[in-house]
């Protein structure tokens, strides 16, 4: 849920960004002064404000900020979760779980929580292969690789919104005379059968369907990471094994896929975090159609079309348990290389 | 080390001339000014709105109108910054509500002023019909200004189509159109475009408009007829059997593309409000009679089912002088006159001057100001359901396009109803 704060939060981080600077900058002046005797100055200044003080002073701004504006708003959005807040007249009472029990005989929340996994699990994995089998192209030297990159990277820097509009009516599920988009093009090419209802069909995996544009707006960032991986491998490695008497997919499966699992692992984890969160693409692509809603569209649809707070809340707060169950083991995982 | 501090430099620069705009949006708001909050940005209403400003202007001098619109999701994505304005009571002088119980929240949480002493001060309660009346007032006060009037109830189509298919003329009730359909399909056509899920809606509402009579359906919605009476059921199984005749697989994205298919003829009617003539007019250039056509939705002929844009005075407004001054622009006949020819819409009096709205606008006018017509509000368009409940019809709109159990659609309709009046 967005918090209410309105104009004064920006405000707020309006000054306090000004400010920031300025403690940095006192810091900066006093270094500059005393450039020239650096060795001598420094244990001296040290020892007048000592070290975790004046990193605390530096941190203290961003401290209060994230404090305030993210664990301070988690906290209140628990909080709502917990109340029967209904419409413009803020409540805060208490009504224990009543909203998440409320929540799990939901139809509709029952529907999106399956279309979530299935949306997760289909865009997770196809973005990875493809992304990966584009990396292992151009690292295998294609010619005009900059040319390539850029083309597959491209759709990344196009919005949601704009996405969602091209796709919309490229994924048209029109028959006769109303076909358009992709099944126009199937027929046209003379592969009419394999034509699709896409995000409209009556299959329970319609929002499969969704991660193709999904994919088509992420999978080159994909293989950019996996491209920085590859390229990060010593060649010696390869060359070696290659030696050793290794065909090409034995190098891939036992040189290259080792060696890429810390990427693999970052890029799985940025992807399901996107894919939970994904609202824009699909509130563009096809608005109120429950056959692609998710958990995220119902909390919206719910709080400000409906006035649901309560239930808003608590969908947010499954919403974030569900986020930080993913990415908790990413933090822990990285902070483990990172201590390595 | 220079590179450190012009880097410094940069930033203290950047996060004043960053924080600069902010002061001036938060600061704002002098003595003469008036900020009116609308979803009037597409085509036609965003100059109509323009020409209300300007005479508001001439007639207030040294006002300046500050015209603080949201576009986008038909007005959606405005309600939702607009929720959060006044929950954080920083509300703008003037906002843009639909008629009806869509203003039943702001109303019971008092972010809008009573305006019955405006409404008598300027005499609107005899020149507005009493149907229109009836629908604006909230627990027995008045609290918003019309002015604009949508109809709902419509069904668009070619001429040039139904002489096609040898098709006497539109249905005049939902069985008829259940015949013609059969025939329609028979003959390769889509008997019945839909678009988006508020368009399934705005169905779902003229068929039980159609079916269940004025009567009925306004006590469905006012509690005092039950969603699993018989003759509900009933009106909720033609709503399923006229939705198996429409496109609802292959749905348009939008009402346009929707109207679209009927102007091409590939299908042969649509039922949409009356913002689909402007369209048609303007983009797709043709003509009331001629290109296209339109009559009231089956079964509801004499029916006026309407929707309307209007305007309030909030609790926390910084110039409520100001604000009532607007108001009384909005609800003025020069102010209607300027606005409604250019939206495409009629105005909500009944006194203003008839010759400003020419083909299909002239037509629904003189329905509007006939003293037999029946005015009932529209579903879709937040009059006679509030928004609480209007989202859980969505839902359960929504579900039932997937599992089609019409006795759980009922049931659902029925105790979401009880949880949310």
């Amino acid at each position: 849920m967005t918090p209410a704060e309105g104009p004064h939060g920006l405000e707020l981080i309006g000054t306090t960004t000004a400010h920031r600077p300025r403690h940095a900058q006192a810091g900066v002046e006093t270094d500059w002064l005393h450039q020239p005797p650096a060795p001598v100055s420094r244990p001296s200044r040290m020892r007048r404000v000592p070290g975790w003080l004046a990193g605390l002073g530096l941190m203290a701004p961003s401290l209060i900020l994230i404090g305030i504006f993210i664990y301070g708003f988690i906290g209140w959005n628990v909080r709502v979760s917990f109340t029967s807040w209904k419409g413009l007249t803020p409540v805060y009472d208490f009504v224990g779980l009543d909203n998440y029990t409320a929540l799990w005989n939901d139809a509709r929340w029952r529907t999106d929580a399956r279309n979530i996994v299935i949306f997760t699990t289909v865009f997770v994995v196809g973005a990875l292969a493809l992304g990966f089998v584009m990396a292992l192209l151009l690292e295998k030297g294609a010619r005009g690789e900059g040319f390539y990159r850029g083309v597959f990277l491209f759709p990344m820097a196009i919005s949601f919104i704009a996405t969602a509009i091209v796709w919309r009516w490229l994924l048209d599920n029109g028959s006769g005379a109303d076909t358009a988009g992709l099944n126009q093009l199937f027929s046209d090419l003379g592969l009419g059968f394999l034509r699709s209802d896409w995000h409209k069909s009556d299959s329970s995996w319609a929002i499969a369907a969704v991660a193709l544009p999904a994919g088509w707006a992420l999978s080159g960032y994909v293989m950019a990471l996996f491209l920085a991986g590859m390229r990060a491998i010593p060649n010696t490695f390869r060359e070696s094994a290659r030696i050793d008497g290794a065909s090409e997919w034995q190098v891939l499966w036992y040189v290259m896929r080792p060696a890429l699992r810390p990427v693999t692992f970052s890029a799985v984890l940025i992807l399901i975090h996107i894919s939970l969160k994904t609202f824009d693409l699909i509130y563009a692509l096809d608005q109120g159609n429950l056959k692609i809603d998710t958990p995220s569209l119902y909390m919206w649809f719910t709080t400000f079309d409906g006035g649901f707070y309560d239930r808003g809340a608590t969908i947010a707060t499954v919403l974030l348990i569900g986020v930080v169950l993913i990415i908790g083991p990413y933090i822990r995982y990285w902070l483990r290389s990172e201590r390595r | 080390m220079w590179q450190g501090r012009v880097g410094v430099l940069a930033l203290v620069v950047v996060a004043i001339l960053a924080g600069i705009p902010m002061c001036a949006a938060g600061g704002g708001g002098g003595a003469n000014q008036l900020e009116v909050y609308s979803w009037w940005t597409g085509p036609g209403e965003e100059e109509g709105l323009a020409a209300m400003a300007q005479e508001f202007q001439a007639k207030n001098a040294g006002v300046t109108f500050v015209n603080a619109a949201v576009s986008g999701g038909a007005g959606s994505n405005a309600k939702a910054i607009l929720a959060s304005r006044l929950l954080a009571n920083d509300p703008p002088d003037s906002y843009q509500r639909h008629a009806g119980l869509e203003l039943e929240d702001d109303v019971r949480s008092g972010k809008v002023r009573d305006l019955s002493a405006l409404y008598d001060r300027e005499g609107w309660r005899d020149v507005l019909p009493k149907g229109l009346l009836d629908n604006l007032t909230i627990d027995g006060k008045i609290y918003a200004v019309p002015v604009n009037i949508h109809r709902a109830n419509l069904m668009w189509y070619t001429p040039a189509t139904l002489d096609k298919l040898g098709l006497a003329g539109p249905p005049k009730t939902w069985a008829e159109f259940l015949e013609q359909a059969e025939k329609i399909k028979q003959a390769g056509l889509t008997a019945l475009a839909i678009g988006p899920q508020w368009t399934q809606k705005h169905l779902f509402e003229t068929v039980l408009l159609g079916e269940l009579g004025a009567d009925k359906y306004e006590r469905l919605f006012a509690g005092s007829l039950d969603w699993t009476a018989p003759e509900v059921e009933a009106a909720l199984a033609t709503y399923q059997r006229v939705l198996s005749y429409s496109d609802l697989r292959s749905a348009s994205g939008d009402w346009q593309p929707q109207i679209d298919r009927v102007v091409q003829g590939t299908a042969v009617y649509a039922v949409m409000g009356d913002w689909a003539s402007g369209y048609l007019e303007g983009t797709k250039k043709q003509r009331w009679q001629q290109g296209y056509a339109a009559v009231a939705s089956p079964g509801s002929d004499g029916v006026y089912s309407f929707l309307s844009d209007a305007f309030t005075l909030p609790t926390g407004a910084r110039n409520p002088e100001l604000a009532e001054k607007w108001l009384i622009e909005c609800g003025s006949t020069a102010g209607q006159n300027l606005f409604n020819p250019k939206k495409g819409s009629i105005p909500a009096r009944v006194d203003a001057d008839a010759k400003l709205y020419p083909g299909y606008l002239g037509w629904a006018l003189g329905q509007w100001r006939d003293k037999r017509t029946r005015i009932v509000g529209s579903l879709a368009h937040g009059v006679v359901a509030n928004n609480a409940y209007n989202a859980e019809i969505d839902s359960a709109l929504g579900l039932f396009n997937q599992n089609g159990d019409l006795p759980k659609l009922a049931a659902t309709l029925e105790s979401t109803y009880e949880a949310t009046r």
